[in-house]
């Protein structure tokens, strides 16, 4: 978020001092302190209505009044995990697309969102769907939900931002003539120039970076977290796997929301490779690996209570 | 000189929080007996609806409601006796669970039950009762064991005699038969 920020500050700021340089007057940083606060008013905007944002953008309803069996064994499964993680009961929604998918939103525990869609109830059993709970609610504890929320929309806005400030210097004369004067002006504002049309470039980029590391880190995490409230890491693996065998792309979950969800939503097979390129760019880590290590998670515990694996243990 | 007085207002530092985060965590511990309390008395008040809400479909298994019945009422009279009699309780409690999963098995053995509505529903709120129960007391094992890890680990052991910070009993299944029948098996639907 402070990073955010920072980064907004150094675009504007930047932007004058280079101005201010090749210019050879010193104009008032209007650019700098404008980008500022564009910057903490989105940020604050999106940490205020981020949750609501993330829920209408995937068109989930809430569960208020669960009429079938399958909604109200959601709303058992999410007491009981609440239960367990020792938090507040959030807010059940669900999202009505049939690929199975589900994600946590919210500010804090006391305030938290649990959104599955109509395929996730479908395709799993009571065990399963209450492992994929356990995970969102390792989320709602760990506070991963104000933080990724709030990534979710600030990648958004960078973009916005990006799109149109760019418009504006394109048809503007501030492109051309600062370019042009730079070059008189010596080598140091060139590079400081140079550094800063990069940052200009690779802002989203940089933004979904963060957010994507933030989002690899914690999945382990919460993954971990789910095998703690259940007891069952078995029941979390065949849940992925079964998620994954499904892995038709999440329509109604978009790119900004991503990761959010309990898989990647988009269906992109870079999530099932691994290797530095995929590391950097999946929002979740593949597949293939958390599964292996739920599974040792789970072996390790059957073997301690002396029990033998059999099929039955994935349900 | 400022090294020293540097070094004291370090260590007072350590001194308070150390103490805070037991108390902290104390009262976590605390919070969360009662919520297995919580979800005790849910239980009781649970039982006579469910019960009545199948008792036409499962006339011919009266005897296991029955059992249900009384188990539960033999808890709640326990109960209401006060706080003190935590074997007792813990007993009442235990006996009320085997009659509840002896209903589940019961429900499990006529496949045709089980497609009334229903049985269905009756089904699915015993296992969430059940696991709310045993879900509320891993939490309070999880918590108290935090608490008294915390408590004897150095150097938070040096001011755990002024937090007044007491070991907290974990939660024990008592009864043999409970740890011998696993209530998993019956949720694996």
């Amino acid at each position: 978020m402070i990073g955010f920020i920072l980064f907004f500050a150094w675009l504007g700021f930047g932007g004058d001092y280079i101005w201010a340089m090749s210019t050879g007057h010193h104009p008032f940083p209007w650019l700098g302190i404008l980008l500022t606060i564009v910057a903490i008013v989105t940020a604050w905007y999106s940490y205020k209505t981020g949750p609501e944002k993330v829920l209408w953008a995937t068109g989930a309803h809430e569960l208020i009044d669960p009429q079938t069996d399958a909604e109200r064994q959601l709303v058992n499964v999410v007491e009981e995990m609440a239960i367990a993680a020792g938090v507040p009961r959030p807010r059940i929604w669900i999202v009505p697309d049939d690929d199975p998918n589900a994600f946590a939103t919210g500010h804090d525990p006391l305030d938290s969102h649990i959104a599955v869609t109509q395929g996730l109830l479908r395709i799993c059993n009571r065990d399963e769907l209450q492992a994929v709970i356990g995970h969102e609610l390792g989320h709602v504890k760990n506070l991963d939900v104000r933080l990724m929320t709030t990534l979710a929309a600030l990648v958004g806005a960078v973009l916005l931002v990006r799109d149109g400030m760019g418009r504006m210097m394109g048809r503007g004369r501030l492109g051309r003539d600062t370019g042009r004067r730079a070059k008189d002006a010596g080598p140091l504002v060139a590079i400081l120039l140079a550094l800063w049309v990069i940052s200009w470039i690779i802002a989203p980029l940089v933004t979904q970076l963060l957010a994507l590391a933030v989002s690899r880190r914690r999945e382990y995490l919460a993954d971990d977290m789910s095998a703690q409230f259940t007891r069952n890491p078995l029941a979390l693996a065949s849940a992925l796997e079964k998620i994954e065998g499904a892995a038709a792309p999440t329509e109604s979950i978009k790119r900004g929301a991503a990761h959010l969800c309990i898989c990647d939503p988009l269906g992109r097979r870079l999530t099932n490779n691994e290797g530095w390129l995929a590391d950097r760019f999946a929002t979740h880590p593949p597949m293939s690996m958390r599964i292996s290590r739920l599974k040792g998670m789970g072996y390790a515990q059957l073997k301690k209570e002396g029990g033998s694996f059999t099929s039955s243990a994935l349900g | 000189m400022w090294v020293v007085l540097i070094l004291a207002v370090v260590i007072v530092l350590w001194v308070i929080a150390a103490y805070n985060g037991l108390i902290s965590l104390k009262n976590q511990t605390v919070n969360a007996f009662k919520q297995i309390d919580v979800q005790l008395k849910r239980r009781h008040d649970l039982i006579p609806n469910l019960v009545n809400a199948v008792k036409g479909a499962m006339d011919f298994e009266r005897s296991t409601l029955e059992a249900v019945i009384q188990a539960r009422n033999q808890a709640v009279k326990v109960n209401a006796s006060g706080p003190d009699n935590v074997k007792q309780i813990s007993q009442a409690e235990n006996a009320l669970s085997g009659a509840l999963s002896r209903l589940l098995v019961t429900v499990e053995r006529y496949p045709e039950l089980k497609a009334t509505g229903n049985i269905g529903q009756l089904q699915e709120e015993l296992t969430s009762t059940e696991n709310r129960i045993a879900f509320a007391r891993q939490l309070y094992n999880d918590t108290a064991t935090q608490y008294n890890t915390k408590q004897q680990q150095f150097p938070t052991t040096l001011v755990a005699g002024v937090a007044h910070a007491e070991r907290a009993d974990l939660w024990e299944i008592e009864d043999q038969a409970e740890r011998a029948v696993p209530q998993v098996d019956l949720s694996r639907r």
